[in-house]
């Protein structure tokens, strides 16, 4: 018997849930088959890496940025009650209505039911980490609500009934040929279809988006954004973009509904004279990027005149709990990280599970989501504490002694759970607690490589095998994999 | 308990750590905001850091502003502009005489109907020099956002003691208008995108051609 299943308003993002995911392990074995994807991600961090290492090179007084940038936060999530009650004053001040919400399911009860009342079946969305964490346009989906996303790696994302596998380009496992094909297959089913004879160069993609969300942008009455800074002195909320969909998103609709983690708060205007350094040449490697938008609850006569903010928590407390963890609450998304990192650029965004992906992704997702479920253990073991994220980190996160201290935490857990698989968990532990030890057991892979003349070493013997069962280490034979690392790509300031 | 409360009290109870009860004290921070960032000529970088934007910047004395407006909107084909209610008054006449159609926004013109004009004149707010940003607070002669958002050229007249160093300063002499409640609009080149194999393209959904004057 066959059911019809109702009819989607939006293209149907891949099944499965990312919590239900198997391990890092397993899930990074699956990525390197993908050879495609791993080859357009080496060419697109390759590239940003570069960019980022020109134009941080360029400010004389970037440590004292990143002192100021990790300051700046950790004064705020050590005071995070006062400011957000400050916060909501200003914006109710300011004439924005303001929302708190304490998990996913909340923030999105909140959203659908505003747009509910607005009588709408469509929004456009600015790109926003917290919306999809929330995983929003699922939630509006469901409530017959079309979530139109419209950054352009965001809208191949969509389109491509597929996930985001980077923060900041979220389409980056995908190269030119691959945009043309989805925008040809689809955009005729959801508006103005892509012109006849695309090309597959950037700039003629770039114009099929043109044309086809400016036919959205010009009837949008709700739009959904998130917001990378929120100023608790003044209801301020920044918007840190490059194609201007945001300033479309943020200022033609009549209504304006910015979904914002607590951590987003910063304590005054002049904050942002660190952040808005720090952020463009870290993210895009730019010395600032195209557009910024700054807005202060309603201004008469000028965008949106009704104006919603909802405060998620979502795991944010749970992390602040842990005095050692709560540094990933620093995280300003810039994907420094993520482009830098050699485990990253071999498995993508997609095996990490979680919209976060990348170091940060291995710190932020367990303590957001706790360590019950087989993806988040696995996360703290899904790098080589090689300390290139810290140096890059324009807020000075401390990811691989994040990562080790959670390292402890799962597999004390495990000790308490299982008898079976303490000695593997602190094996593993002992390969991966402690970079000397991940050298020594790397060191001894080149000098077996050597002998047995294989470019493939194949898992390793445990205790390293939990790790290299899914990584089939292609790596050079007589240099081991952090030195080959440290000689290559050193340019992390 | 109902969910703000709830969260603050989440907050509080994870925080039961934290005994210094002054943020400043509690962590400080040697940070002194504000400063200029040195350069030997500010308005040369500036337009330096915008044509690497692709931006078409000129730089011209004060009364000659007028004047290069109309050439450098006949020079990209303007034939309509929608000019904010602030616009210096020798400026909107120079554009007219040009035969250029100009629209008023008042009253507010449509989403469609912008989208139907070609281009957009303003002034703007504060400009930074090492980052070749223009800050729009988007006060009378520069108009409401969406009129130097949804035509696809935007003529931006800069004066040059509006230019500063760097970010510090430009956030400074910021401050007062979003106290005020002003919006912000910050401009650093066309609208432009990176997310096809990270290959920079200028032009997606804001004003495709950015024509700057810098004026002395
Ligand atoms: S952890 Fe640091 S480097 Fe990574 S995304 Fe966050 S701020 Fe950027």
């Amino acid at each position: 018997m066959t059911t019809t299943e109702p009819m989607r308003r939006t293209p149907a993002p891949p099944s499965g849930t990312f919590l239900g995911m198997p391990t890092f392990p397993t899930n990074a074995k699956a990525q390197l088959n993908n050879t495609q994807m791993r080859k357009n991600l080496r060419n697109a961090t390759t590239t940003i890496r570069a960019k980022r290492a020109k134009v941080v090179g360029e400010v004389e007084n970037w440590e004292e940025l990143r002192l100021a940038g990790a300051a700046i936060k950790d004064r705020t999530m050590r005071h995070l009650d006062s400011y957000l009650v400050l916060l909501e004053e200003s914006l109710t001040k300011a004439g924005a209505t303001v929302h708190w919400a304490r998990d996913a399911a909340e923030a999105n009860q909140i959203v659908v039911g505003l747009v509910k009342a607005k009588g709408v079946d469509e929004v456009v969305k600015v790109k926003s980490m917290a919306t999809q964490e929330i995983e929003l346009n699922e939630a509006l989906e469901e409530a017959g609500v079309a979530a139109w996303e419209t950054d352009l790696a965001e809208l191949i994302v969509q389109l491509g009934h597929d996930r985001p596998s980077h923060i900041l380009v979220p389409a980056i496992h995908r190269n030119r040929a691959e945009v043309r094909e989805i925008f040809l297959r689809e955009m005729h089913l959801y508006g103005t279809a892509a012109p006849e004879g695309l090309t597959d160069e950037p700039a003629v993609l770039a114009g099929a988006a043109r044309t086809h969300l400016r036919e959205k942008f010009l009837r949008a009455k709700v739009a959904v954004s998130g917001a990378n800074f929120a100023i608790a002195e003044t209801g301020t909320l920044v918007v840190v973009e490059s194609e201007g969909n945001g300033r479309m998103c943020l200022t033609l609709p009549e209504t304006l509904i910015s979904v914002v983690g607590i951590e987003k708060v910063l304590p005054t205007i002049a904050d942002l004279e660190v952040f808005m350094q720090l952020l463009p040449r870290s993210s895009t490697g730019e010395r600032m990027n195209p557009y910024t938008s700054m807005w202060t609850g309603v201004t008469p006569g000028d965008g949106p005149q009704e104006v919603h903010v909802v405060l998620i928590d979502n795991g944010r407390t749970r992390v602040l709990a842990d005095p050692d963890g709560r540094y990933a609450l620093r995280c300003i998304r810039c994907s420094a990280c993520l482009n830098i990192c050699p485990v990253y650029e071999r498995v993508g965004g997609h095996a990490y599970g979680s919209v976060y992906p990348g170091p940060i992704g291995a710190v932020l997702n367990p303590q957001l989501r706790g360590i019950e479920s087989d993806i988040d253990k696995s996360l703290p073991f899904a790098s080589t504490l090689c300390g290139a994220c810290f140096d890059v980190c324009p807020v000075r996160i401390p990811i691989p002694d994040m990562l080790v201290h959670l390292r402890h935490k799962v597999a004390d857990k495990k000790r308490q759970g299982l008898h079976l698989e303490p000695t593997i968990m602190t094996g593993a532990q002992w390969a991966f607690g402690d970079h000397k030890h991940f050298e020594f057991m790397e060191s001894m892979a080149a000098v077996a490589a050597k002998v047995m003349k294989k470019d493939y070493l194949g898992p390793m013997p445990w205790p390293a095998s939990p790790w290299t069962r899914a990584r089939d280490l292609p790596m050079p034979p007589t240099e081991s994999f952090r030195s080959w690392w440290k000689r290559t790509r050193g340019e992390g300031k | 308990m109902n969910a703000r409360e709830e969260i603050l009290s989440r907050i509080r109870t994870s925080l039961a750590d934290v005994v210094q009860p002054d943020p400043a004290l509690d962590v400080p921070n040697p940070w002194v905001y504000g400063q200029p960032t040195a350069m030997p000529d500010i308005l040369e970088r500036f337009v330096d850091m915008t044509v690497d934007y692709k931006a078409d910047v000129r730089r011209v004395p004060s009364d000659q502003v007028a004047g290069l407006i109309k050439d450098m909107l006949l020079g990209v084909g303007v034939g309509s502009v929608v000019l904010p209610s602030g616009l210096d008054a020798g400026w909107r006449q120079a554009i007219a005489e040009a035969g250029i159609t100009i629209h008023d926004d008042d009253p507010q013109l449509s989403r469609a109907e912008l989208n139907g004009i070609d281009a957009v004149v303003t002034a703007s707010a504060v400009s930074i020099a090492e980052t070749g940003t223009i800050v729009l607070d988007h006060a009378a002669d520069q108009g409401r956002r969406a009129l130097t958002l949804v035509p696809d050229t935007h003529l931006c007249v800069v004066r040059a003691d509006q230019v500063v160093s760097d970010v510090p300063e430009a956030v400074g002499r910021l401050a007062e208008a979003v106290t005020n409640g002003n919006p912000l609009t910050w401009i650093s080149g066309p609208s432009a995108t990176s997310d096809i194999e990270l290959s920079r393209v200028e032009g997606v959904h804001g004003p495709r051609t950015l024509l700057v004057i810098l004026a002395e």
